[in-house]
């Protein structure tokens, strides 16, 4: 089984590498672009098949390391 | 006084603290961080800059785990001392011993530089030889240190006199340097035995080398 893992600034926490990929791809013409917020994706591969336990698991990690609740959100997939 | 110095793989400011406090007339001993115990009857911890397992994942956030970090933390909730400098106050915010976090500075650069900092609370070990409002000049080297905490956190800091230093010019009036949140430089708990900082005390010891003013800081330490 596979978690993926995506953690971001939280919304109200500016983003300044967001901010400047943003300012970047404007000075390149993409005109539409509104918002741009860079994170990170971590991708775990887990040794079981219970979905229920894999995500209490995952949450977990993310709750202890993968994620700093103090600045930042995340999402779990589990497929 | 006896100061522990914590070395984490990646740790690169343990020899200047170690100097510095050496200097000061102290004795210490660098911990490695598979260390489980504090050495015997120390004074204070010093949590040393650098770059702990490689700033991966988010500056600090392994370092925490370190074996060595549950006896700091056991010894900071029976009162002991502990002083994060830089990557030090990254790992201390990791590991939830003081409040807020540090992100990315918000002009992405590593900034590296002289920094006039204003002492905002001296009622505490690590200020108390400084005066509230001194403008101090002390080195700054980092790219994550755009302090963060959300409003709430930011009364209580307040209202409790948590925050130690502000990035300011030289008449004390707060700068922006990183992002910090209202300028903050430096924190300590609700208790005032835990203190971090971004600047580098450790590296403003002599005047000829640019500033002393961080010979006072550490001096605190001693009452």
């Amino acid at each position: 089984m596979t978690a993926i893992v995506n953690v971001f600034l939280k919304e109200g926490v500016l983003d300044p590498q967001g901010k400047a990929a943003h300012h970047a791809l404007e000075s390149l013409g993409f005109g539409d672009v509104e918002d741009v917020r860079i994170g990170k994706q971590i991708v775990i591969k887990l040794n079981t098949d219970d979905k229920v336990k894999a995500e209490a698991e995952v949450k977990e990690m993310c709750e202890t390391l993968l994620a700093n609740t103090v600045i930042e959100d995340y999402t779990i997939e589990i497929a | 006084m006896k100061v522990a110095v914590l070395r984490f793989p990646g740790t690169n400011c343990e020899f200047d603290t170690q100097y510095a406090f050496d200097k000061l007339g102290h004795t210490t001993e660098l911990v490695w961080h598979e260390e489980e115990k504090l050495p015997e009857s120390i004074d204070l911890v010093v949590v040393p800059g650098g770059f702990s397992y490689g700033d991966y994942l988010r500056s600090g956030s392994i370092a925490r785990f370190s074996p060595v970090m549950k006896a700091v933390k056991a010894y900071a909730e029976e009162g002991g001392r502990v002083l994060g400098i830089c990557n030090g106050f990254q790992i201390l915010t990791e590991a939830g011993m003081l409040p807020g976090a540090l992100k990315r500075n918000n002009n992405l650069h590593f900034i590296s530089k002289y920094q006039n900092l204003c002492v905002i609370n001296n009622d505490n070990a690590f200020l108390n030889r400084c005066d509230k409002g001194e403008v101090l000049n002390i080195p700054i080297a980092h790219a994550d240190g755009n302090y963060y905490i959300d409003d709430e956190g930011f009364q209580a800091l307040e209202a409790n006199g948590q925050i130690l230093l502000r990035y300011s010019d030289a008449e004390g009036n707060p700068v922006v340097v990183n992002g910090s949140v209202t300028s903050i430089a430096g924190v300590c708990n609700a208790s005032k035995n835990v203190y971090g900082l971004m600047p580098h005390p450790e590296r403003a010891l002599e005047a000829l080398l640019g500033s002393e003013d961080g010979v006072r800081m550490l001096k605190g330490f001693e009452s």
